[in-house]
């Protein structure tokens, strides 16, 4: 890198380098489809490619790449989950974003924040115990902490709530971060473009041609591309994708909003998390407030954003933060998340040969960008999901093997 | 501020509301299959379109029948699910 950057500084033309090569058309075929050009499709292009040979891929992106719940996103990274099936897939994937600003050669400003999930009644405070006896079990750093440790990581915070909720403890994830979630999905842009893979811009999937119960190519807005193996990593625009193939599935999309407030002096170094009053906060790179709350309560295919969520988010900040009153919110915005029945993803394989889903990452997928392309790549690659996903199979349900994760969701939804 | 028509309290704030899913018909308990049952309990039309739904007024504690597109968001109708469909409330615009 050092080399590189006096390499740069001695010479005298600096063009702007593209991440990734644009094409006119997708070629007649592929090896492999992925639709969705999102940290998820992304890093299972980038991965069939480094770990499996698999270049022949091309990525349809009906909009621009990271423009869906990638960009969407509170950005945080945590594996504080509450079954352990769930614990191992998330600590996997924090493991590998840890290294991934390196492996990708991209400043992807993962800072380690450390993740206080605040509980002001006893029966949270029991989620959490038992949370954290979990992730201690699999191998994990969490413990729960009682308010004065959480007075000493954040001076800041009221730990009364205005007197509305009093804090009891919390959970102390160590390892909780944020990362520049754009950064993860050009990252993996132009890691699966130097391998080989082609990213399509604006190419919308129309149809998904299945014969005989196998795929055998997709029709899109820039012509009939021919392929085996198709993935399907489009978060909220999964159930129309399984419209196209006749596939059920429980997934209900409900919009997810979030707001950021002005840039200000960084103050806030820890993620703070609390149920009860359905927020979540962290401090960006960029000193601005990154703000969360729970799902709007209806399905909406929209990302329309709402003044009720402001005003609800917003006084329960005051209620943490009361010196926060005169700080502005400068932008909102809206996810489509695409909830499961039990909080968990569905990955792996279908009824339907060669297509693959990854989707039912409802409010939890950025964190695991990295890992589900692996695991996914895996997939594609062998027809056969590797068992760390094997938990988040479509047929969980009907075998009546759900995954409950609801209650290591960071708000009650 | 959003608002819906209730069929027996007329047009309220939406945040009295609460909502119950998409109205389903139950299969067959005794005759259908396991699979069958199991794609009941779980599954669901997640597609965007025009949907017959549950929703509750909470204040109240009517549930009711909404017809509403779940991509434009906008209700069509109204009714109770005793009452006649061709009997319903125009849900204003």
């Amino acid at each position: 890198m050092p080399l590189r950057l006096l390499k740069y500084a001695i010479k005298k033309e600096h063009p702007a380098s593209r991440f990734f090569k644009s094409h006119d058309a997708p070629k007649k075929s592929y090896d492999v489809v992925i639709i969705g050009g999102g940290g998820h499709g992304l890093a299972a292009a980038y991965y069939l490619a480094k770990d499996h040979g698999i270049k022949n891929v091309a990525v349809l992106e009906k909009g621009y790449i990271g423009g869906g719940n990638t960009g969407r996103n509170t950005t945080i990274v945590r594996s504080n989950y509450l079954t352990p099936e769930g614990v191992n897939f998330y600590d996997a994937s924090v493991k590998i974003y840890e290294d991934l600003s390196e492996e990708l050669d991209l400043n992807l400003f993962y800072s380690t924040r450390g993740h206080f999930t605040l509980a002001h009644t006893e029966s949270a405070m029991r989620t959490m115990r038992w949370r954290a006896e979990v992730n201690k079990h699999v191998g994990v750093e969490s413990r729960v902490v009682g308010p004065d440790e959480i007075a000493k990581a954040c001076p800041q915070l009221d730990l009364t709530c205005s007197g509305q909720a009093p804090i009891l403890g919390a959970l102390f994830h160590a390892p909780g971060s944020v990362a520049r979630h754009d950064g993860v999905a050009w990252g993996y842009a132009r890691g699966a473009d130097r391998l080989g893979a082609e990213i399509h811009q604006n190419t919308e999937v129309l149809a998904i041609d299945v014969k005989n119960g196998k795929v055998c190519g997709v029709k899109t807005n820039k012509g009939y591309i021919e392929t085996k193996q198709v993935l399907c990593a489009v978060a909220g625009f999964t159930p129309r994708i399984t419209e196209m193939v006749d596939l059920e599935t429980p997934i209900v999309i409900h919009p997810l909003q979030a707001c950021v407030t002005e840039p200000m002096k960084p103050w806030l170094d820890t993620i703070l998390v609390s149920g009860s009053l359905h927020v979540y906060v962290s401090q960006s790179s960029r000193g601005e407030l990154v703000m969360g709350s729970s799902l709007d309560p209806y399905e909406v295919h929209s990302t329309r954003s709402t003044l009720d969520f402001v005003e609800g988010l917003t006084s329960h900040m005051l209620d943490m933060f009361p010196f926060l009153a005169n700080v502005k919110v400068v932008r909102q915005w809206a996810g489509m998340a695409d909830m499961t029945p039990d909080f968990a993803p569905i990955m792996g394989k279908t009824p339907i040969e060669g297509f693959y889903l990854d989707a039912g990452w409802g409010t939890w997928g950025f964190k695991a960008t990295p890992i589900s392309g692996k695991t996914m790549a895996q997939t594609i690659a062998n027809d056969s999901a590797p068992d760390l996903i094997h938990s988040f199979r479509l047929s969980r349900f009907e075998d009546y093997e759900l995954t409950g994760e609801k209650g290591a969701a960071s708000v009650g939804h | 501020m959003k608002l819906l028509t209730c069929p027996m309290n007329g047009t309220r704030p939406l945040s009295e509301f609460i909502f119950g899913g998409e109205y389903r018909d139950a299969p067959d308990q005794k005759t259908c299959s396991d699979s069958e049952w199991a794609a009941y309990v779980h599954n669901r039309s997640g597609a965007p379109g025009d949907k017959k739904e549950w929703w509750y007024h909470s204040p109240s504690g009517t549930w009711f029948i909404a017809e509403r597109n779940t991509l434009s968001d906008k209700v069509s109708r109204t009714y109770l699910l005793s009452s006649n469909a061709n009997a319903t409330q125009e849900q204003a615009k």
